[in-house]
């Protein structure tokens, strides 16, 4: 039985994960008289596999069969309201509260069992719903399902089953949205048919800074498919029957506009220079002084820099609205559908009561995109034809240009040697914007159609996390190495002539990527080996175990040097707090660098789906490798020009490396996310390993053909 | 669109003969997603650049989004729908399942369909000519390695069947 009270855990408060504030049983879950439960959840699939875990924890914690568990798709009407999916947090948060509050649910069936069968509750145990007691009286939740059952705060004071408990959680069931995307089944946001559909094209400016000065859309309402033309301010729309109409029509619609452009944007090829001489909000993240005092035998610094990156979803953003009566629905592929409603309300002078926003499936989503800008463009547009459903949906060139874009960095580090080699004291400086400017949290709505109205919102510059929730730019800022001093700065850069915001990992690819090849620097310096260095520094065993298992997978000790091939590790503890990740990286310097191979080790604690974990690490390596070789958003001083895959290109097939995953199995440690733990180890590895084939270190990401021969001279 | 451009094209989609009165410069991925509620097969760019909307016709891969109808008249389209059915799936439908060869799954149909018509051609493929087949289908989330073990996977189950 895993009926049990907890103490040890102390006080009913707070509650775990996101029971924290959303504190009734019934907003989790509902039983059905017809055998199933139903399980609610804020946090979204995004291609992560979230929706397998979720429904995981709650089979094992119900002593459910999986298909008896249906996770509902995420509304503002019925689901919990847990703010974004993002930061690798949807286990720690939805599930921890999941758990929790299944384990109190079943708690409390048993307790209606028991009075039912006037049996005691030791005797009894639940199979796939069943509730059975030893003495062979038997009910279910289905036969006592009854909602003012769970009407009720939780206590937190029901103890989730212990991992050896665990039967569901922990195993590779397979995902259970794969069936539906492998058939062509229609199942993304795109693929959704509302009756009396119609279909919307915005007209973006030819520039981020430019300005509507005429419209000439006579044309385009002459066009036998066109409903209407919606302009508000430099914010253009366009309404038509069929899709092929609507399409036309923005063309048509890009011919007579005129628009005033200026020259906003920095000169890309100084990026770094134009970062650091930014007015800036300045912070000391972190400082820690020494305890003894070491002479300094010599100091050395580097620094290093990454573009602008694009999220790249292969799935251009859409979304459809319909405005009924006084009330709008919203469908959408918002990683954050109550914060949209926050930023939607104002955008669009109606009452956040007033609108209903109601999560589909998009294509992979890596961070903020595109999808909130779509959802106000189509509830702009549905304000204008009162009842039927308005579908948009964004074109490559939207997706890639007007997006917002993970921000340029540039860190700075410093470290005093002692005569030894050893680091005596350690700075790390960051120029940066702010990594997020999502929806519903800031003074103005987050929305971009939103700055282009005639009554525009301002637009306000993308802000840091707080440290404590893992920070922004200064994400993996602090070393999880034991130096004896450092100095952490951040300079939180105000101007932001192109839209940046939350991206995969925020700030923890760059400063991670400067953190780890750095300490190669310094350990080649040093004459040290570069694993045999990082241990020196590192006392977690958790930390040294990942790097030690990666290693040794790798055959670090015993790897050939041969002319060409280069071999790199890099490591980090993502958030300082979260999943360990270590990888080992053996790339061929050809006219472009070429990653053959990655061993990731990586320990997020407990592991819900074994599959789903190791799938995560694959991908966000190869996407991470992608950034390192080949990305960044191209511009000249008016507009973005990497507004095609040809301008902006990724790694493809061929170019992919083999990535074997070695998941440190830690049942007994709290579950973290895994989807955003490997983007800096990979990124410094891969640096770390062109260093060891060719002798050049290469500071500036991507780390690109062109650069590498530029190195060479 | 007007109406006046309306022509009339016959062609096979997964199997079945279908007549369409339309503008034959309507891109294929427009009569399949639109006309014909077709929605496996998507849309990524609008530019043949990514390979979301591949179809095969007779058997080659190509990208809807650009092919316009006039030009598929009388041949034979497949797309993801047309490969297999959860009940009698195709065997790479089935090799992606065994393999959970996907993130998002947005790239998936492409793919499928690039892989299929790789095996149309090369029963045997080794793994270089399955990533070859495979490059003009990008995939954001980085499943590229899962989806080459399942083609090879599929490749293998149809030659011992």
């Amino acid at each position: 039985m895993n009926l049990a009270v907890t103490s040890a855990r102390g006080t009913s408060l707070p509650l775990p994960g996101s029971l924290r504030v959303n504190r009734r049983l019934a907003q989790w879950l509902k039983f059905h008289v017809d055998g199933y439960v139903e399980v609610f959840s804020g946090k979204v699939e995004i291609g992560q596999g979230i929706v397998t875990a979720l429904a995981q924890i709650a089979a094992e914690e119900l002593d459910l069969a999986l298909d008896q568990v249906r996770m509902v798709p995420a509304s503002t009407l019925v689901s919990p309201d847990e703010a974004v999916t993002s930061g690798s947090l949807s286990v720690q948060e939805s599930g921890t509260a999941l758990c929790h509050a299944c384990a109190e649910a079943r708690a409390i069936y048993l307790h209606a069992a028991a009075a039912r069968l006037g049996v005691p509750i030791e005797t009894l145990r639940v199979d796939n719903g069943r509730i059975v007691s030893s003495s062979g009286a038997q009910t279910s939740y289905w036969e006592l399902a009854d909602d003012t059952l769970l009407d009720r705060e939780a206590t937190g004071q029901v103890a989730p089953k212990s991992s050896t408990q665990h039967h569901i959680v922990g195993t590779s069931v397979a995902r259970r949205d794969l069936s539906d995307k492998i058939f062509g089944r229609p199942c993304f946001i795109h693929d959704l048919e509302l009756p009396r559909m119609l279909h919307g094209r915005v007209l973006r400016p030819p520039s981020p800074d430019a300005t509507l000065l005429e419209l000439d859309d006579a044309k385009v309402r002459a066009q036998a498919s066109v409903v209407t033309v919606v302009r508000d301010g430099s914010f253009i729309g366009v309404l038509a029957e069929n899709e092929a109409g609507a399409d036309a029509a923005l063309k048509a619609l890009a011919a007579g506009a005129t628009w005033r452009q200026r020259a906003s944007l920095p000169d890309e090829a100084a990026l770094a220079t134009w970062l650091v001489a930014q007015e800036a909000e300045t912070s000391v993240v972190d400082s820690k002084a020494a305890t003894t005092r070491r002479p300094v035998a010599r100091t050395m610094n580097a620094r290093y820099s990454r573009p602008y990156l694009a999220h790249g979803s292969i799935g251009p953003s859409c979304a459809l609205a319909q405005l009924q009566e006084s009330s709008l629905h919203v469908w959408t592929h918002s990683q954050g559908i109550f914060n949209l409603r926050k930023d939607l309300a104002p955008a669009l002078g109606l009452a956040a009561n007033q609108i209903v926003v109601e999560h589909v499936q998009g294509a992979g989503c890596y961070g903020h995109n595109g999808a909130d800008d779509v959802a106000f463009d189509a509830a702009r547009l549905a304000l204008a034809v009162d009842g039927r459903p308005v579908r948009v949906q964004w074109s490559r060139a939207d997706e890639l240009a007007w997006s917002p874009f993970g921000p340029a960095m540039v860190v700075d580090v410093e470290a005093d040697l002692d005569d030894a080699g050893d680091i005596v004291a350690w700075r790390h400086t960051i120029w940066s914007n702010g990594h997020t400017s999502r929806p519903g949290r800031s003074k103005t709505p987050a929305l971009l159609g939103a700055w282009h109205l005639d009554n525009a919102f301002e637009r306000l510059p993308a802000i840091n996390p707080p440290v404590a929730h893992g920070g922004g730019a200064e994400r993996n800022a602090i070393p999880l190495y034991t130096f004896p001093a450092w100095q952490i700065v951040n300079h939180w850069v105000l101007a932001m002539p192109l839209r940046a915001s939350a991206l995969r990992s925020l700030g923890a690819y760059a400063n991670v990527f400067a953190i780890e090849s750095f300490i190669d620097e310094v350990a080649t310096t040093a004459g040290v080996d570069p694993v045999a260095y990082r241990l020196r520094y590192l006392d977690d065993p958790r930390a040294r175990a990942v790097v030690e298992r990666a290693t040794a997978k790798f055959g670090w000790s015993s790897r050939q040097k041969s002319d060409g091939i280069g071999h790199g590790v890099g490591f980090a503890r993502y958030k300082g707090g979260g999943a360990y990740c270590a990888v080992l990286a053996e790339i061929e310097a050809e006219a472009e660098i070429r990653v053959r191979r990655l061993v990731i080790a990586i320990d997020a604690g407990l592991v819900i789906n074994p599959d789903g974990v190791a799938n995560q690490i694959e991908g966000s390596a190869i996407q991470a490798t992608s950034w390192t070789l080949k990305e960044a958003v191209r511009f000249d001083r008016e507009r973005v020009t990497s507004d095609s895959w040809q301008a902006y290109p990724i790694l493809r097939c061929s170019g992919a490396p083999v990535v074997d995953v070695d998941i440190v199995s830690r049942p007994d440690c709290p579950a973290v996310g895994v989807g955003e733990a490997a983007q800096g180890p990979t990124a410094a590895a891969i640096a770390n390993a062109v260093f060891d084939a060719l002798g050049i270190r290469m500071r500036e990401l991507p780390l690109t053909g062109e650069r590498i021969r530029a190195a060479i001279g | 669109m007007s109406s006046a451009k309306a022509e009339r094209f016959t062609f096979l989609v997964n199997g079945a003969q279908r007549t369409l009165e339309a503008d034959g410069k309507t891109p294929l991925l427009d009569v399949l997603r639109n006309t014909l509620g077709l929605k496996g097969t998507r849309f990524g760019c609008g530019n043949e650049e990514c390979g979301a909307c591949f179809v095969l016709v007779d058997g080659h891969a190509v990208a809807s989004c650009t092919t316009p109808l006039w030009s598929v008249g009388g041949k034979a389209v497949t797309t993801v729908e047309g490969l297999g059915r959860p009940e009698s799936p195709h065997p790479l439908q089935q090799a992606f399942i065994n393999e959970q060869a996907a993130q998002c799954g947005y790239c998936t149909s492409g793919m499928l369909i690039s892989a299929a018509a790789l095996l149309n051609r090369t029963p045997k493929p080794s793994e270089a000519d399955v990533r070859i087949a495979l490059d003009r289908n990008l995939c954001r989330c980085g499943s590229y390695n899962r989806m080459v073990r399942a083609v090879l996977r599929a490749a293998e189950s149809t030659e011992s069947s």
